[in-house]
């Protein structure tokens, strides 16, 4: 009698155990139904320089500035997103495209706080550069709260970006290769507008349309999506532009190899002021053939590639 | 956008009977005005941003739309030429504002006397009336022509249906690529930091700054009121972040008037500097400083050998008189809640205009002017007070001077929730005339009220609002029953619904 009891107790014990660890296999039967939850804002930080920013202190001036796009829950679904071209940024997959770290890690708060400042060119992402920067320091924390990404990660490191060489007529015919070699024209187009062959392939991590960028459109003052400056430009293809397309080439190419094609590029906005396009003026506008003017490789590395550029 | 009158009729400062006039028929007018210029859903539809991305509570702008208008309505992205827009983008916003109120003030009422069809006097008494009403129709269009060409087109009507050109301006930006040179031709609000056209405030007394427009009871000078809309070209430049700010505009010195009525031969300038300042978690603080310095005419040619009866002949105004009002203004955050908007203003009119010359318009001239004396009071008999050659002025007669001070709180609970509240003095602290009282024309004024949009989207503007205005103004009111002068005290609540699209 004993026995049965000792049975049963663990036949009744065993069931409680199972029945405990099941109910999440029956939950995901049953979707979450209902009003969304409001929005937790979590004791999140960012920080740049001195500055200390928390996301508590945004939660108006999101709502404010950014739920208009990005959404109260930062899914890309504010109500004005399905009329933007780009959409919007989706905060809760942490994915950036202006950062200064390798491609597929988390930005630095300076770059979310410098992206903030100086807005998105090519999309509706304004230049907030009216925020005290505090303001952004807070929005930076905000942005945080949407994606457990930013509990589990750390940004990533910034890359290193070593001194510009001086521009040259063959760091441009350089470049001009490696824009073919690396066939950026495939996408940017042979004339860098933005219609290549693949262009309206082309979408972004959503699958939405994306156009690649057009370096002929705009005027002196055009941009790129992520800054101005040559080092911009450097930094954009060495880190890559997460969530579109647009690779990084941190493992293709070499730092000066690097430089060289940031100096065709800006041959490429035309109606752009520049030491690049001044160079090329002198030149009569004539980029000349790339030749690989380096050392004759020694005999036991003749098979080595000669790609390793001037 | 208003239709406001000037705040002062035909020129009798020894009658107290005309100061009343003057200020009765000042209410009126403003009871009568339509509400300022304001939020432009058409941009936030072009940009696809939220009212409150530009607003503070809209109208009135927060440093980004700041930085908006003083882009020439441009994010100064790729897409701000219209090129980039749906062709069947069209930048046209309306707003118009349904209301209940309720006003009391002091006015001159004639006795009846039972029997007697005829009046048979006057005396001062309290009217008060309440009901449910309308302000004036605003049709906003504005935006790009092409990148860094900018307009904006505003006719508006005053309750009845009337229309006027409260603003046509067309605007060159970013010549040469610089921020710092930016160019405005046409009829614009001048670069007044707390805008009187983006005010929150909608009731008669409240709904202007009175800082903006003070003048002296008995002044004759109609241009100096830098609240409304004036016709000029306006140089303005600030730097990429819009922290500093400065503008220089040379105006012809008609008070907005069209077709040169007044002013076709003097000009004034107006000249603004303000530097912002990031205080950090309390915000970004602005101070600056504005000067509006002028001249107008105080002769004109008349119809008639002058004196009673005489009226003016449009433009053809001489014998300039300078006039000036300096000032400075501040707007101060605490934090992202409150914030305080502070104007201060020094006056100063020629003595000329202290005595009443110079006013060659009775009316403000938006609705359509007439060179006549408009106080009803005065009738036919109204005398035109004209600078002709050989006039002098009465012994001691001296340039009128006064001081005013603006304060503007606002506590802005959420981006869909701001209560506001305002407090204006105006001190004279000289009197054209000696031994005017010294406190004749001086003004308090007070508002609170709130406003709560319901919704924010970058669609349409809505917005409930209530407020509470009082006005106090010295020895302006009609006389008591010892023939003495009293004070004007008018009080106005005002609940409605104020919406655009």
């Amino acid at each position: 009698m004993r026995f049965i009891g000792a049975i049963l107790f663990i036949a009744i014990l065993g069931l409680v155990v199972v029945a405990g660890l099941t109910p999440r296999a029956f939950a995901q039967d049953e979707p979450a139904v209902g009003p969304k939850p409001p929005v937790v804002i979590k004791p999140m930080e960012s920080h740049i320089g001195n500055l200390t920013g928390h996301a508590a202190d945004a939660k108006s001036d999101f709502r404010r500035y950014c739920a208009g796009c990005h959404g109260d829950y930062g899914d890309a679904n504010g109500e004005n997103a399905v009329w933007l071209d780009p959409k919007p940024r989706d905060f809760t997959i942490a994915t950036f495209k202006c950062r200064s770290t390798l491609t597929g890690t988390l930005p630095t708060d300076e770059d979310l706080f410098n992206t903030i400042g100086r807005g998105i060119d090519n999309s509706n992402m304004p230049i907030w550069n009216t925020f005290s920067k505090q303001q952004r320091a807070d929005l930076v924390a905000y942005i945080k709260i949407f994606s457990p990404r930013w509990e589990h990660e750390k940004a990533g490191t910034p890359i290193s970006i070593p001194p510009e060489p001086p521009v040259t007529i063959e760091s441009i015919s350089h470049g001009q290769a490696l824009f073919a070699k690396l066939e950026c024209w495939k996408c940017h187009g042979t004339h860098g507008e933005g219609d290549g062959p693949s262009a309206s392939t082309l979408t972004d991590s959503k699958d939405n349309p994306i156009r690649p960028y057009n370096f002929a459109a705009g005027g002196n003052d055009s941009r790129f999506k992520c800054g101005v400056t040559n080092q911009d430009v450097y930094k954009i293809f060495m880190t890559g532009v997460d969530g579109t397309p647009m690779p990084s080439f941190a493992d293709v190419i070499q730092p000066n190899d690097a430089w060289d094609l940031v100096h065709f590029l800006r041959t490429l906005q035309v109606h752009r002021h520049s030491k690049e396009n001044e160079v090329l003026a002198a030149a009569h506008g004539v980029i000349p053939p790339y030749v690989d003017k380096s050392p004759a490789p020694a005999a036991p590395a003749a098979n080595k590639s000669p790609s390793g550029g001037q | 956008m208003r239709m406001w009158a000037q705040s002062h009729l035909c020129q009798k400062p020894q009658r107290i009977s005309s100061v009343f006039a003057a200020a009765f028929a000042l209410i009126l007018l403003l009871l009568s005005a339509s509400q300022p210029a304001g939020a432009l859903p058409a941009f936030a539809r072009k940009y696809g941003l939220r009212c409150s991305a530009c607003h503070e509570s809209w109208p009135a702008l927060n440093n980004f739309g700041l930085k908006f208008r003083d882009n020439g309505y441009q994010l100064m992205n790729e897409r701000d030429s219209p090129i980039w827009q749906n062709p069947g983008y069209w930048p046209v916003t309306f707003r118009i504002t349904p209301i209940w109120h309720r006003v009391s003030s002091l006015n001159q009422v004639d006795t009846y006397t039972p029997g007697n069809l005829g009046p048979t006097g006057s005396t001062a008494q309290r009217i008060t009336s309440e009901g449910f009403d309308l302000s004036g129709l605003d049709f906003h269009t504005g935006g790009t022509l092409e990148k860094n060409i900018s307009f904006y087109v505003l006719p508006s009507s005053d309750p009845t249906g009337a229309f006027h050109f409260e603003s046509v301006n067309a605007r060159i930006d970013n010549i040469g690529g610089s921020p710092w040179l930016n160019i405005r031709l046409g009829r614009f609000e001048l670069n007044n930091l707390l805008s009187e056209k983006r005010t929150l405030w909608l009731t008669a007394n409240g709904g202007i700054y009175q800082t903006y427009h003070f003048i002296p009871v008995g002044d004759g000078n109609i241009f100096g009121q830098m609240g409304d809309n004036q016709f000029g070209l306006e140089y303005m430049g600030h730097s990429v972040d819009d922290k500093t700010r400065i503008s220089g505009s040379l105006l012809s010195s008609n008070d907005g008037n069209v077709n040169l009525i007044t002013g076709a031969n003097s000009y004034s300038g107006f000249f603004t500097f303000d530097q912002a300042f990031d205080t950090g978690k309390l915000g970004m603080q602005r101070v600056g400083a504005y000067a509006f310095v002028g001249e107008a005419a105080t002769y004109y040619l008349t119809n008639s050998a002058g004196g009673t009866g005489a009226v003016p002949i449009p433009g053809s105004g001489i014998g300039n008189k300078g006039f000036s009002r300096v000032g400075f203004y501040g707007q101060f955050y605490f934090g992202p809640h409150f914030d305080l908007n502070v104007v201060t203003q020094h006056g100063e009119d020629n003595a000329w205009f202290g005595q009443g010359y110079g006013n060659a318009i009775a009316t403000d001239g938006n609705g359509g002017a007439t060179a006549t004396c408009s106080n009803p009071a005065n009738g036919p008999t109204c005398p035109y007070l004209n600078n002709t050659p050989g006039t002098t002025l009465a012994p001691g007669s001296r340039s009128p001077t006064w001081n005013g001070y603006t304060f503007e709180a606002r506590y802005v609970y959420s981006p869909q929730l701001i209560f506001k509240a305002v407090y204006e003095a105006e001190r004279m602290s000289q009197q054209a005339t000696p031994g005017t009282p010294s406190n004749l024309g001086n003004i308090n004024n007070y508002s609170i009220g709130y406003r709560y949009n319901p919704f924010m989207t970058s669609r349409a503007g809505f917005a409930y609002f209530g407020e509470f205005n009082l006005f106090h103004q010295d020895l302006t009111g009609p006389p008591n029953s010892a023939g003495n002068a009293t004070n004007v005290n008018t009080s106005e609540l005002m609940f409605g619904i104020d919406f655009d699209f």
